[in-house]
């Protein structure tokens, strides 16, 4: 070939793009602005360290659903029923701790044992019977919400053990309840394993190319197995701290975190390592929306404006990191 | 052999008298498709350089050029799909056509495609995938799929293309494959193009193809030029562009290298032209040295057509496949890998013997075997994903620290195989899809390679690589088996086999039918015993040993 070779010897020189670096923190940049915004219309309720602390704390829940979301997603799977394996979850434990009276420790771990027992069906029917997973979560997911609604007589669940509040969100570091650090250590958890085992790898050539993956030596099956089982414990996992933060499971509201959670996995995918899901994003993503939410309803908007805001931000943000990668089509996984 | 090119000047335009140096049938006659300045960057990189070409009517016209100088590019942007730099314009039998090309306008105009990755839906039937340029730009809304069938059948009959339409492409090996998108092409032309008229672009239709299915194609383009249609064709077979072209141009890093008439231009002025230095040719030694131990012994394998299939290698041997395609020797290295459902058979390896129909990969690699597919996108690599992340796949286990995996250990890696191996652009980073194809295929070798396998076994590994870069990836092969990596290749591409094999296995309805050791492995000899085994090919031939010591 020609003599010339013009290649430098060193690694990905660290040339800094910016178009590529516009891109990677363009949601955080939003959320910092969107932050200010709300700082300066509302100085007495939106910035002070009582709403900024709740807001971290409470919306652990919707951090560790939508990380749990994003592991399939890598692996090219869909799991619509975290949602409701969360509500399950937390239903299990309440009636197991208020109406049982099984010590706390023993509740927890059976409403971790659901989310497993979730996970294994919705491997089995998507796995043995080559049924998309789509189709499998989402009618194992409403199969789920009956038989919560039927386990609670359709009614909420309260007198958990308090020592559950205590743990999640009654004690506080730093000014900041519990939860938070805990959505913050899945992040972390998954944040590694996706970009540093060899797991991660496998999961994302997986998602990307089966066929692929099979004849690289993957074991395709094996893989996805273990990715839709994590995400119906982590779900499940979501679902104590949900109790815990409101110190009672009730049939419903946990249902309401579906499509917040997919909004933020997708979001998350045009951060930080665009195009691909990814734990930090997602955090940033969950984070993005619940400022927008919180502060909006501080300013007294109606509630319908929540929904505005969930779609709305979920399609402008994807909009404008295409329009910065100058939309070029992408695959996101 | 080693053959040198000369430093000659490439053969001189004999249109240079002319005002513009075009092959005019008659005078003041305008180009089929006149191409001006056609430029295009990605990121920064120029990929085109003020590209002119100009095709006559009734002109088949080649287009080469090494892996990555823009071939693929320069065509896509005469599609539509990518938008050129300002400054382009493209005039098609003389009036004036929009560039960037609305999508579907092209076709309107009478220039149909068949695109490098041929542009076909896998999981869609061959009847769907035939209509689908009609369906994505018309409105129709009572598609009548007796009709539709009907007229499918016609126009497989007519082409003598033997494939069923309700078939799923997925389902057909690349070869069909090939077929079913020429002939969509062929059709669109005949029946969108006015009379003596129509642009048929073909982007590196053959490789895919057996010999016969060449010649195949190559009457259907005379056919259609006959008419007054005009053809470019892409290859990277100089022979082939030499048999079928009028003229050819030769892009080199995106630029114009030079537009020569093929008749006139010998195989190393072409290239000459597409490398821009001199090439020599790899050639094996062709003899191994006695006595090597046997490093794989496959028993009594039946994969599909493969019936009863028997061989050793040696360690450090290079043995070919070859055959017809549908004589199965393609399937033998699908078979031992466990790639494939129902093979049976046994394969004896490292002192353990492995049942082929318990085979699966991840079990074939533990045992020290490696597998290439030949389809590059769908099989062996992932086009979403880095250059870094494709060959790092197989070796992560190498590169695990205390902290986890090391990126910067892995891009410093697959840096120095880019190297090595000759990668353009050598960028880690880089996805893989954004490569062209011969680089790509350079990537997923290495991928391979770099894991040092008791037996690495190759399906048509040098599809699509160009002249210059096949050394490369022969010399690395030959690296590699002189390490003692027994390599089986599988190909129908004589040259190729002539340059590379310690010995070459001939197909046959199945069966190996013919063995080839030594001097008698030459491209002529391997062609002649391919067909001569298709010809008499019966239940019981006896396997024909040559051997020239
Ligand atoms: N979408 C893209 N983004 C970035 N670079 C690209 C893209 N498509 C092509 N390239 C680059 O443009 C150059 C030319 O590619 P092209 O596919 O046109 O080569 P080619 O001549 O067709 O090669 P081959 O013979 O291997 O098919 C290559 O260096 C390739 O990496
Ligand atoms: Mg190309």
């Amino acid at each position: 070939m020609t003599a010339q070779n013009t290649d430098m010897p060193v690694v990905d020189a660290p040339r800094i793009n910016i178009a590529e670096v516009a891109e990677k923190y363009a949601l955080v940049a939003a959320l910092v602005v969107l932050f200010g915004i709300f700082a300066m219309l509302l100085p007495n309720t939106f910035f002070t360290w009582a709403n900024v602390s709740t807001m971290l704390g409470s919306q652990s829940v919707l951090v560790f659903l939508t990380l749990a979301l994003i592991i399939p997603l890598t692996s090219g799977d869909f799991d619509l029923s975290v949602a409701a394996t969360l509500t399950i979850s937390a239903m299990t434990l309440a009636v197991l701790n208020a109406r049982l009276g099984v010590a706390l420790p023993l509740a927890m771990l059976g409403a971790f044992a659901v989310g497993g027992i979730v996970g294994v069906l919705n491997a089995f029917f998507i796995l043995y019977f080559r049924i998309p997973s789509l189709i499998v979560t989402l009618g194992i997911g409403t199969f789920l919400n009956g038989l919560t609604l039927w386990m609670s007589n359709s009614a909420t669940i309260g007198g958990i053990d308090f020592a559950l509040v205590m743990g999640v969100v009654g004690t506080r570091l730093f000014g900041i309840p519990l939860a938070f650090y805990y959505a913050i250590l899945m992040a972390a958890v998954i944040w590694y394993v996706f970009g540093y085992t060899s797991v991660g790898r496998r999961l994302l050539f997986v998602g990307r190319g089966r066929e692929v993956a099979r004849l690289s030596g993957i074991q395709v099956d094996r893989v996805r197995f273990f990715s839709l089982l994590s995400s119906s414990l982590i779900a499940a996992l979501a679902g104590i701290l949900y109790a815990g933060t409101i110190g009672a499971a009730d049939p419903n509201s946990g249902n309401t975190f579906l499509l917040p959670a997919f909004a933020a996995a997708f979001l998350g995918a045009t951060a930080i390592t665009p195009g691909r899901f990814n734990p930090v994003g997602s955090v940033v993503a969950v984070y993005f929306i619940v400022i927008g939410i919180t502060g909006l309803t501080m300013l007294g908007i109606q509630s319908f404006v929540q929904n505005l805001f969930y779609g709305g931000a979920l399609v402008l943000a994807v909009a404008l990191s295409q329009l910065v990668r100058k939309r070029e089509e992408q695959q996101v996984g | 052999m080693t053959r040198s090119v000369k430093t000659s000047k490439p053969a001189s335009d004999p249109f240079a008298g002319l005002k513009d140096g075009l092959p005019r049938r008659t005078p003041g006659e305008a180009p089929a498709l006149y191409a001006r300045h056609v430029s295009k960057i990605f990121g920064t990189t120029k990929v085109l350089d003020d590209v002119t070409l100009a095709v006559m009517p009734g002109e088949v016209h080649g287009l080469l050029g090494a892996n990555g100088s823009g071939k693929s590019t320069f065509i896509k942007t005469i599609a539509g799909l990518h938008d050129p730099e300002p400054g382009a314009d493209l005039i098609l039998y003389g009036e004036g056509a929009p560039l960037p090309m609305p999508a579907g306008s092209a076709r309107r105009l009478g220039i149909s495609f068949v695109h490098q990755h041929l542009a076909l839906m896998p999981s869609l039937t061959v009847l769907e995938n035939m209509l689908l340029n009609d369906l994505a730009v018309e409105q129709n809304w009572n598609i009548r799929w007796g009709t539709a069938r009907r007229q499918v059948a016609e126009t497989f009959e007519r082409f003598d293309i033997h494939i069923d339409p309700m078939t799923r492409v997925a389902d057909l090996p690349q070869a069909d494959r090939a077929l079913i998108a020429i002939c969509r092409a062929f059709e669109e032309v005949r029946v969108n193009a006015g009379a003596g008229r129509g642009i048929l672009i073909l982007d590196e239709p053959t490789p895919f193809l057996p010999k016969s299915g060449v010649d195949q194609l190559f009457s259907l383009i005379r056919g259609v030029v006959a008419d007054g249609a005009s053809v470019i064709l892409v290859a990277h077979d100089i022979d082939e562009i030499r048999e079928i072209t009028d003229r050819a141009t030769i892009l080199r890093d995106g630029k114009l290298a030079g537009t020569v008439t093929s008749s006139e231009a010998s195989q190393e002025d072409f290239i000459e032209l597409i490398v821009g230095e001199k090439v020599t040719m790899f050639q094996s030694a062709r003899t191994l040295a006695a006595d090597k131990p046997v490093t794989a012994s496959v028993r009594r394998l039946n994969a599909e057509v493969a019936r009863d299939v028997s061989f050793d290698i040696r360690e450090g041997e290079i043995l070919g496949l070859t055959g017809l395609i549908g004589s199965g020797f393609n399937r033998v290295p699908d078979a031992i890998f466990g790639a494939m459902k129902g093979a049976t058979g046994a394969v004896e390896i490292g002192g353990k013997s492995l049942d082929l129909g318990h085979m699966h990969p991840a079990r074939a690699m533990d045992n020290g075997i490696a597998f290439l597919p030949s389809d590059r996108l769908g099989k062996a690599g992932v086009g979403s994903l880095s250059i870094a992340e494709n060959m790092a796949l197989p070796v992560m286990g190498d590169f695990r620290s205390l902290l986890g995996i090391d990126w910067q250990k892995i891009h410093a890696h697959v840096f120095e195989l880019g190297r090595k191996y000759d990668i353009r652009p050598n960028r880690p980073g880089q996805a893989l899809s954004s490569l062209s194809g011969g680089n790509a295929q350079k990537v997923l070798m290495a991928k391979w390679l770099q894991t040092g396998p008791k037996l690495l076994m190759l399906d048509e590994p040098t599809q699509g690589v160009d002249v210059g870069a096949r050394q490369k990836l022969f010399q690395a092969l030959d690296e590699a088996s002189r390490k003692g990596t027994s390599v089986l290749v599988a190909s129908t591409d004589a040259e190729q086999l002539a340059q590379i094999c310690h010995r070459v296995l001939v197909f046959s309805k199945g069966h190996v039918v013919s063995e080839l050791t030594g001097a008698a492995i030459t491209k002529d000899n391997i062609s002649q015993e391919t067909l001569r085994a298709h010809g008499d090919a019966g239940e019981t031939v006896p396997t024909r040993t040559q051997e020239v010591a």
